[in-house]
């Protein structure tokens, strides 16, 4: 069902190579695995894999500097596993490359439906012009979005917001990366701006704005929208 | 008191020398008028004092100086060593044996002193330390347990489990894992208190995102509470660090969750006061008033005041818990200059009250922009 897409483990703990390659295997993944840095880069060029899934404590090289380095070449989505409470690792690691990012301890399910997310993106580059999900309905030709059925007023900056948000479903997207395409470089830092108009935004869209379904908080990182 | 002289970085020795000079120079002045033995007591005295602020060295010091002043300033005959009666002689010695005797028992006391309170430092840190192990291996050995009866029973080849047994077991294993994650988490986020480490990030925060973020987050363990949202429509965004902020509604809901009955109410609270500062109209200061209270229990009220110590387990605690989590929040608060005040109220159960005085920026300011 997944194609039989490759995956290459960048991990020094024995029990997490084993535990992601009975959950990965049973999922019709091909795994192989590399204990340090310096073995997944090689590994990545002679196997060059669907998908990395890349450790950032590493024993012999800080995972940071693997990541670039494997950026410098290979396109591929990379997701990062990385420890809690390390919110600008992982905004460090995003702005290095990497595609997504779990916390350890992960849920195998939270871990495959990311997998398939980097994987989908990977391979639809366009975005259908018409789409719909739950009770909304999005026309990028028109600039028309819908809930239930009825044409939803957004202010110009709320319509950006939504379609960037929606254009990378499913994809976290860092506050700094969303105030830079929106407001523009200088407004990066500017947080305020972010939380007023995504809570602006799910009191439209969302069902339940205080328990929102497509717009999800990324604790310390950012936003991600979530159709599925 | 020998900190002080330690701090101030003053010579001991100095200090010795010039009190026995100047205590010698202004008995030299009345001379005429007193009799030498009084001088004699008079520098004894100033012998004891100093070694009871001083170590030993310098107090010897002092010792044999006062000696010499006495008998070359004081001892007939004046500005000589020498001694013409054997009585003066004596009187001399004994001077200097006295001032000796007094400087190595006052020492002899303070090394003594300095080892009882070491010796209860250590039986303190012991105690702690005992109790940190005590609670810690219960709450971690608790969901360890559970995780390896469940396997164990799932493993287990002659028995048929039923399909719904089987899906308790595996629910067993699952949350005995988020318990010991959470306990886990408050290890680390202890350390990084104690490290000092702690540096609060500040960056604009919507409290009513981070309360309901953290209540969904936390739906299993309170669904057989009733949570009631009493949040302010118009609360305007507050300068303090998201994670923290979430780390501490996270751990009072979840103590709530875990030390009041099924069916409880959980009410939070979260408002504004117009603390104002006129001058500056864009980024007021104002006070950010988060209230958490549960009809439940209570705390006893003898014990309430230790609820945010470190370790600390109520002695009647049924639930156990490691003691960390609200001394973890207390740590929290403070490290963003806020207050936390815990009260039982009166028709049951108790309340917490989180003060920030911050920097906030109203959304409508933002709207339109």
């Amino acid at each position: 069902m997944n194609n039989g897409f490759s995956i290459l483990v960048i991990d020094d703990e024995v029990q997490i190579r084993k535990l992601l390659e009975i959950s990965l295997e049973a999922n019709d993944y091909k795994v192989s695995f590399a204990v340090n840095g310096k073995e997944g880069i090689t590994m990545a060029a002679s196997h060059q894999p669907d998908l990395i899934l890349l450790d950032l404590g590493l024993p012999d090289e800080d995972g940071q500097r693997i990541l670039v380095k494997l950026r410098e070449w290979y396109q591929n989505p990379i997701i990062i596993l990385t420890v809690k409470s390390a919110e600008e690792e992982i905004v460090k690691a995003l702005d290095n490359g990497a595609n997504d990012y779990l916390t350890k301890p992960f849920r195998t399910q939270e871990l495959l439906a990311r997998m398939r997310t980097a994987l989908r993106k990977n391979t639809i580059q366009n975005v259908e012009p018409i789409t719909s999900f739950g009770n909304v309905s999005i026309d990028l030709t028109s600039r028309i979005v819908k809930v239930n059925n009825e044409i939803l007023k957004l202010t110009a900056t709320e319509y950006t917001l939504l379609i960037l948000l929606f254009k990378n479903d499913g994809r976290v997207l860092t506050h700094q990366y969303i105030l830079k395409e929106i407001w523009g470089q200088s407004y990066s830092e500017q947080t305020q701006y972010l939380r007023v108009f995504v809570a602006q935004l799910r009191k439209k869209i969302e069902e339940d704005p205080n328990r929102p379904k497509y717009i999800i908080t990324e604790s310390g990182v950012g936003y991600r929208f979530n159709t599925s | 008191m020998d900190k002080l002289f330690k701090k101030s970085s003053v010579n001991p020795y100095l200090i010795s020398f010039l009190s026995v000079g100047i205590v010698s120079l202004l008995c030299l002045l009345i001379r005429d008028k007193i009799d030498y033995r009084i001088v004699g007591y008079l520098l004894l005295v100033v012998v004891s004092i100093l070694a009871i602020f001083l170590e030993i060295k310098p107090v010897l010091l002092a010792a044999i100086l006062s000696a010499l002043a006495l008998d070359y300033l004081f001892i007939n005959p004046y500005y000589t060593l020498h001694i013409d009666s054997a009585e003066d002689a004596f009187l001399l010695i004994m001077f200097f044996i006295i001032a000796l005797i007094n400087a190595v028992l006052t020492n002899k006391f303070r090394i003594m002193q300095k080892a009882i309170h070491i010796k209860e430092t250590r039986a303190n840190t012991l105690k702690l330390y005992n109790t940190l192990l005590d609670s810690l291996s219960h709450e971690l050995r608790t969901p360890i347990a559970a995780i390896l009866g469940s396997i164990d029973t799932l493993q287990q080849k002659n028995v048929n489990l039923s399909s719904e047994t089987q899906q308790k077991l595996h629910n067993e294993i699952e949350k005995a894992s988020m318990k010991l994650n959470y306990q886990v988490e408050n290890l680390l986020n202890m350390s990084r208190l104690e490290s000092g480490y702690m540096q609060p990030k500040l960056d604009w925060c919507d409290i009513k995102e981070i309360i309901y973020n953290v209540c969904n987050r936390l739906s299993e363990e309170t669904k057989d509470h009733k949570i009631i949202y009493l949040i302010d429509e118009n609360l305007p965004l507050f300068k303090l660090d998201y994670g923290l902020m979430e780390q501490i509604i996270y751990n009072l809901i979840y103590n709530c969750s875990q030390h009041t009955p099924k069916g409880a109410k959980i009410e939070i609270n979260a408002k504004y006061d117009v603390d104002v500062d006129f001058d500056s109209h864009i980024d007021l200061i104002k006070k950010c008033v988060i209230t958490i209270s549960d009809d439940g229990y209570g705390f006893p009220n003898d014990e309430i005041d230790r609820a945010f110590d470190k370790f600390y387990r109520f002695k009647n605690s049924k639930t156990g818990g490691t003691g960390l989590g609200l001394s973890i929040v207390k740590g929290f608060v403070e490290a963003q200059n806020g207050t936390i005040n815990l009260k039982n109220n009166e028709n049951g159960g108790a309340t917490f009250e989180l003060i920030f005085n911050v920097e906030c920026l109203s959304i409508n300011s933002l709207k339109n922009e």
